[in-house]
């Protein structure tokens, strides 16, 4: 198998080894050993629910530098719809488009643009006959990775098709090469403005094999430190977006669902809710639910962790924003084909690695687990360094950790070796007699 | 000395609706770590959940048994509440007692006991009016 790519990564100088990143994760894919805090490969989904909650900002999403844009002879800058959300005052988003001009980008092409596009091609693709229902959005990557650790099968709801960001980077590629024939493919660069390290991860890993079209991935909150300086020196803005309302929305939970234009939708948002509405649509049947959208982070995308807004004042500022604008300028495809690429080959399954591949061994395994949680305490504290006193058991079976990790276990040890030697009891009557005797 | 069968035993809280369905996400999870295949987890956790909600709904709770062997994984089911008069008729789709505040729930749609008969190997229910219902389910793996 071929190593998955992470772009939430841990700072050891600055992790002081407290619980809080351990409790919050969603995967329990980190442990702190020896002090310090380490992240399962694995088990890791990027969601950033670790660097939101450290507080010794030990916990970092990992992107490129605006440096990097140096590489490249013709920059084409692509705004994820979250980044409108980001300034305070703002009444026209042409400013952050001739923003982005101003600061040394060739062409803009805006993610929510490619997202119209998107949600045609959805429209396009509910259609079709024999689709698992109810049918989940492919958009956001941390979502698509828990499906399938955790949620077999619901490989195949996901839908096949590819994201805004990458759809925007094809064609911002061909718009680039067809405009200027002098340009030689290396010369182009597609930099994305991401609100989130999940993405970051989806363009390093090639999503399901599928050779991205994104060069470099930068953040939201580095982009929007230079644009607040570009944006007040520059007037009346020449350049305009192209997006409608739908693309726009899509920076926002729920955005990506009105624009599949029937009500028969679910949006949900914030992973321990994303996770509890997978549970119930994997355990039950919701024949009145035909699309699903959900999104890792609370709000949508606006709710990034490489962003600077409050993700609610971020909404509030897309809907303002998006209000006069046209509903969805780009694309209303006919027919119900969906043009082969912009298909996704499919998702499979990642199993996670159970206690043992040997059935009896791993049964014997879970025995041994449910005998250890019984002298374990339940309180979860993370003392031992693991996000719960079951998932310490399973470490302890599995030979990661001694069970004398937990320090209430210890301590029951401790009290029941002194009540065995109530002689050696510091400052005990039994101890002051000896003392003066001697 | 372990047994050939890990036992895992929950609570299922009459009072609280809002959690019913949580055991079945935690038999959900232990059998993912026995390496068991997504099938087989995906109708141990529905007739698990039908069974759960149904306890639930209808018997103020119970207690909840989840068995796992080397050629089986059985759930049993067992409540103290007004057991089950015409077992036939409760076995119809679509048949349901739930009152009008479970269904505006979405819930009560008469598929329970005929999901949990569906997605096992074997059903079987025992009862008593007035004294309670054990069901117990078998999936072979």
């Amino acid at each position: 198998m071929i190593e998955y790519k992470h772009s939430v990564s841990l700072d050891v100088s600055k992790c002081k080894g407290c619980t809080h990143c351990l409790q919050r994760c969603p995967t329990e894919a980190i442990r702190v050993r020896d002090g310090k805090a380490a992240i399962n490969a694995d088990k890791c989904i990027d969601c950033g629910e670790c660097i939101r909650v450290c507080p010794y900002n030990a916990k970092k999403a990992t992107h490129d530098s605006l440096d990097c844009l140096e590489k490249y002879k013709y920059k084409i800058a692509l705004p994820a719809p979250a980044l409108y959300g980001q300034f305070d005052n703002l009444d026209d988003i042409d400013f952050v488009i001739q923003g982005l001009y101003d600061m040394g980008f060739d062409d803009v092409f805006e993610v929510a643009k490619a997202a119209e596009y998107v949600s045609g091609y959805t429209r396009q693709y509910l259609k079709q006959n024999g689709l698992k229902k109810p049918v989940i959005s492919s958009a956001c990557p941390v979502v698509v990775r828990l499906i399938r650790m955790r949620f077999p099968f619901l490989c195949d709801n996901i839908m096949p098709i590819l994201p805004p960001v990458e759809v925007a980077g094809m064609m911002a590629r061909e718009k680039a090469l067809k405009e200027h024939p002098e340009l030689s493919p290396e010369d182009i660069g597609c930099i994305f403005i991401s609100p989130c390290p999940a993405k970051v991860s989806y363009v390093k890993n090639s999503f399901s094999g599928h050779k991205s079209n994104i060069d470099v991935v930068v953040s939201v909150s580095d982009v929007y430190f230079r644009l607040i300086d570009t944006m007040k020196k520059s007037k009346e803005p020449s350049a305009s977006t192209e997006a409608g309302n739908v693309g726009v929305s899509w920076a926002i939970s729920g955005g990506e669902c009105t624009a599949v234009f029937n009500e028969k939708y679910l949006a949900a948002d914030g992973i321990e809710n994303v996770i509890r509405v997978l549970d119930q649509i994997e355990n039950s049947d919701f024949p009145f639910l035909e699309f699903v959208e959900l999104n890792a982070c609370n709000g949508g995308c606006v709710g990034g962790v490489m962003t600077v807004a409050n993700p609610y004042i971020a909404r509030a500022r897309i809907q303002s924003l998006r209000r006069y604008l046209p509903v969805s300028p780009n694309l209303h495809p006919e027919g119900d084909t969906v043009p082969p690429e912009m298909m996704l080959p499919g998702f499979e399954y990642i199993p996670t690695a159970p206690l043992s591949e040997d059935r009896k061994e791993a049964r014997r395994m879970m025995s041994e687990i449910q005998e250890i949680r019984k002298d374990l305490p339940d309180l979860d504290c993370g003392s031992c360094g693991a996000p719960s006193c079951a998932a310490f058991a399973e470490d302890i079976v599995r030979g990661d950790i001694c069970a004398d990790e937990c320090v209430v276990f210890m301590r029951k040890v401790f009290h029941d070796y002194l009540s065995a030697h109530p002689y050696e009891r510091v400052g005990s009557e039994q101890e002051k007699n000896e003392s003066e005797e001697n | 000395m372990l047994e050939d069968v890990v036992r895992f035993t929950f609570n299922v809280d009459g009072d609280d609706f809002s959690s019913a369905g949580a055991a079945s996400v935690q038999v959900k999870k232990h059998l993912r770590q026995m390496g068991f295949s997504p099938e087989i987890i995906r109708r141990v956790a529905i007739a698990m959940y039908e069974g759960e909600i149904n306890m639930v709904i209808h018997a103020d709770g119970g207690v909840a048994t989840v068995e796992v062997t080397d050629d089986s994984i059985v759930m049993i089911l067992a409540d103290k509440g007004p057991g089950i008069p015409d077992v036939e008729l409760a076995m119809k789709e679509g048949y349901s007692t739930a009152k009008d505040n479970i269904r505006s729930l979405g819930f009560g749609a008469g598929m329970g006991l005929p999901n949990m008969k569906k997605y096992s190997d074997s059903l079987k229910i025992e009862t008593e009016v007035g004294k309670g219902t054990t069901i117990i389910m078998t999936v072979n793996v």
